[in-house]
């Protein structure tokens, strides 16, 4: 599908005005939660790194309204807005941000491997491109056991030039297994332009015909676009006719991670990127479809307490107990390697 | 009983568990319709079908990617890696991956998936094909690791790994697929981490695994019979879990610990044993700890040349030898 048919399944798969509204309202979710994020690292109340995904919001917004709940998510250390969107809490996020007992994973996993099995959100991989195969390994599952399920796996424009992309995408089309490989190209793999490193013009879509799959690019600041994209994929791959390989354009607001001001992007191109930030433009078309000013200040407003209430319940909630550090490396809830 | 070859074992290992359990599936390069490279895998697929015993490309990162998604999400997949030289080529889906899932997600994760995996020399393959790299995965905290020695134990052992919920690497030595035991008819099913006494004597205690085990047998026989050395053989057959309590009571009981082992000499397993029983059973030792071992080489493939490394019976009998002169 070109960039053509992406815009004539975004008009098939129109989302209806309850659907624009989740839509919005997830974008928000994350988008206030890793402002919120950056401002407690600033207040050092979260150590280590953390990778933002402030610009890209409407990718994961739109596979999460999209996928149905027990599908399977897996992301990349750029993950804190897939988990999200999965339906992990807010304190929980906030809470393994800053090492407490509250986190999702109480502390143990950290910003790069949010994790919520219960919401299907099987992993945040910090090594690029090893969920790749991962994901496809869930697909095989549910298609061995007729489930219906679908997993779709998020990474960035970096991971397209890695050996696990390439093994993943040919097992995945070989065996038509039900997966969804979601390519955010925020045109740059941490500092270096992507293009500059990559031998084709479009990562992932000019790859997708080496695994005989169709070539589809999405605006990726378009949640509506998004979703149209997804709803097919999943559609597909539920219908058992295999993997897709779909490449949302998209741009990261901030620097790559903590350490990084991203100074090396020319100042135009931001420019330009700023004024397609997929809130404010989702905003004024909710406004152009006459929902009203009022009905959205509500959601922000929400939102915004939420992301507040969170933040107070992560702060004090205790850090993990000592112990937990000696616990869960097996199955049996222990450590030993011998007796 | 019935005897049985140590390569029919697997095939038997593997089909007993598929009976048993739905959620068993086997997947790998050349496992289904070939049979294997080794022969260890023949019948599975006309027994079980093509959805559960699938040949896959050569591509070990989606080999054992897919058998990680898989476990995480309700089936016990067994993986298949032709040579455990290949596991380099996957190991970040081995130990970054497989083995810490289950940790950083404090316990959200289960990881109930075997690789198999044709380990070890004396096929004269060379240096990328002949390797005993038990004590990479050995390394890796997460990772359970067995290596049997017999056909029974390749099937006992591998229905415990299918079982057990954690990552279990199982290393089959190349050079006992030939090999011939006796086999108890009906299912088997043994143990993770138990050790296995062989022999018992009183003069010194050899610990070894997998291929060192027959040698270190037929080192035992020599040592009494030319030697008037009267050895214990102990077969480890699982590093871990490790069952040192075993160990330590044998090593204790003669004094003398020898470690006969393929990997090359650093951080190879026997050096973890001689530092345990240093620590814990100090007291208990007549002598210093000997350590046979692969030079820290990589496996040249000429006959004369790949014996010279390894540890042979006559180097194994000559090298405990010495230390009781």
């Amino acid at each position: 599908m070109s960039q053509t048919g992406a815009s004539q399944a975004a008009q098939d798969c129109e989302p209806d005005r309850a659907t624009r509204l989740q839509l919005y309202r997830k974008m928000l979710d994350v988008r206030l939660v890793e402002k919120r994020a950056y401002d407690l690292f600033m207040q050092n109340l979260i150590k280590g790194t953390s990778h933002l995904a402030l610009g890209q919001e409407a990718i994961a917004a739109a596979f999460g309204v999209a996928m149905r709940k027990d599908d399977y998510s897996f992301c990349t250390y750029r993950g804190h807005a897939h988990t999200l969107v999965r339906g992990a809490s807010m304190v929980g996020v906030l809470g393994e941000l800053m090492g407490r007992e509250c986190g999702l994973m109480a502390g143990k996993g950290g910003s790069m491997h949010l994790t919520s099995a219960e919401h299907g959100a099987l992993g945040s991989y910090a090594i690029v491109g090893a969920h790749l195969p991962i994901a496809a390994g869930a697909a095989w599952s549910a298609q061995y056991r007729g489930t219906q399920q679908v997993a779709v796996c998020f990474f960035g424009d970096g991971t397209t030039n890695i050996g696990a992309f390439h093994e993943a995408l040919n097992f995945a089309a070989v065996w038509k297994l039900p997966v969804v490989f979601v390519c955010e190209n925020n045109l740059y793999m941490e500092y270096t332009p992507i293009g500059t490193v990559t031998a084709v013009q479009h990562p992932a879509a000019d790859r997708a015909a080496a695994y005989a799959l169709e070539s589809i690019i999405v605006d990726g600041n378009d949640v509506d676009a998004v979703y149209a994209v997804a709803m097919r994929a999943l559609a597909r791959a539920r219908a058992g006719e295999g993997p897709s390989l779909i490449e949302a354009k998209t741009y990261r607001h901030s620097g790559h991670s903590r350490a990084d001001p991203g100074k090396y992007r020319p100042t135009p191109e931001i420019e330009a990127w700023m004024k397609r930030d997929p809130l404010p433009m989702y905003r004024q078309r909710l406004v152009s479809l006459s929902i009203p000013e009022a009905e959205l200040a509500a959601i922000e407003n929400d939102v915004r307490a939420q992301v507040d209430a969170a933040t107070e319940a992560a702060r004090n909630s205790r850090p993990p107990p000592v112990e937990l550090a000696f616990t869960q490396l097996w199955a049996d809830g222990g450590f030993a390697w011998r007796n | 009983m019935e005897e049985l070859t140590y390569r029919d074992a697997v095939a038997r290992g593997i089909a007993q568990e598929m009976a048993r359990d739905e959620r068993v599936v086997f997947l790998g390069e050349d496992v289904a319709l070939a049979g294997g490279v080794f022969k260890a895998t023949g019948g599975l697929l006309e027994r079980f079908g093509p959805k559960r015993v699938r040949d896959t490309p050569i591509a070990e990162q989606a080999i054992l990617g897919a058998a990680m998604g898989a476990a995480m999400t309700g089936l016990r997949p067994i993986a298949e890696i032709m040579f455990s030289d290949f596991l380099a080529v996957c190991w970040d889906i081995v130990a970054n991956e497989m083995a810490k899932m289950r940790y950083m997600s404090n316990g959200q994760v289960t990881m109930p998936v075997v690789i198999r995996t044709a380990n070890g020399a004396g096929a004269r393959f060379g240096a990328q094909h002949s390797q005993s790299v038990e004590n990479w995965a050995m390394m890796i905290p997460g990772l359970k690791v067995v290596a049997p020695a017999t056909p029974a134990d390749v099937i006992g052992l591998l229905a415990a790994a299918v079982r057990d919920p954690d990552p279990v690497l199982f290393f089959e030595h190349k050079s006992l697929y030939g090999t011939k035991g006796h086999v108890p008819v009906g299912e088997l099913v043994d143990e993770l981490g138990k050790a296995k006494v062989l022999r018992q004597g009183n003069d010194v205690t050899l610990v070894a695994l997998a291929a060192m085990v027959p040698r270190a047998l037929a080192a035992a026989e020599r040592l009494a019979s030319e030697h008037g050395v009267s050895a214990t053989v102990v077969d480890v057959r699982s590093l871990v879990p490790l069952d040192t309590a075993t160990l330590l009571r044998e090593i204790a009981h003669t004094g003398r610990l020898v470690t006969i082992e393929e990997n090359p000499r650093l951080c190879g397993w026997g050096a973890e044993i001689v530092s345990i029983a240093a620590h814990e059973i100090f007291y208990s030792l007549d002598g210093p700890a000997l350590r046979i071992t692969t030079p820290h080489l990589p496996l040249p493939s000429a006959d004369n040349l790949e014996d010279a490394v390894l540890p042979t019976v006559n180097r194994i009998v000559k090298e405990i030898v010495e230390t009781f002169d």
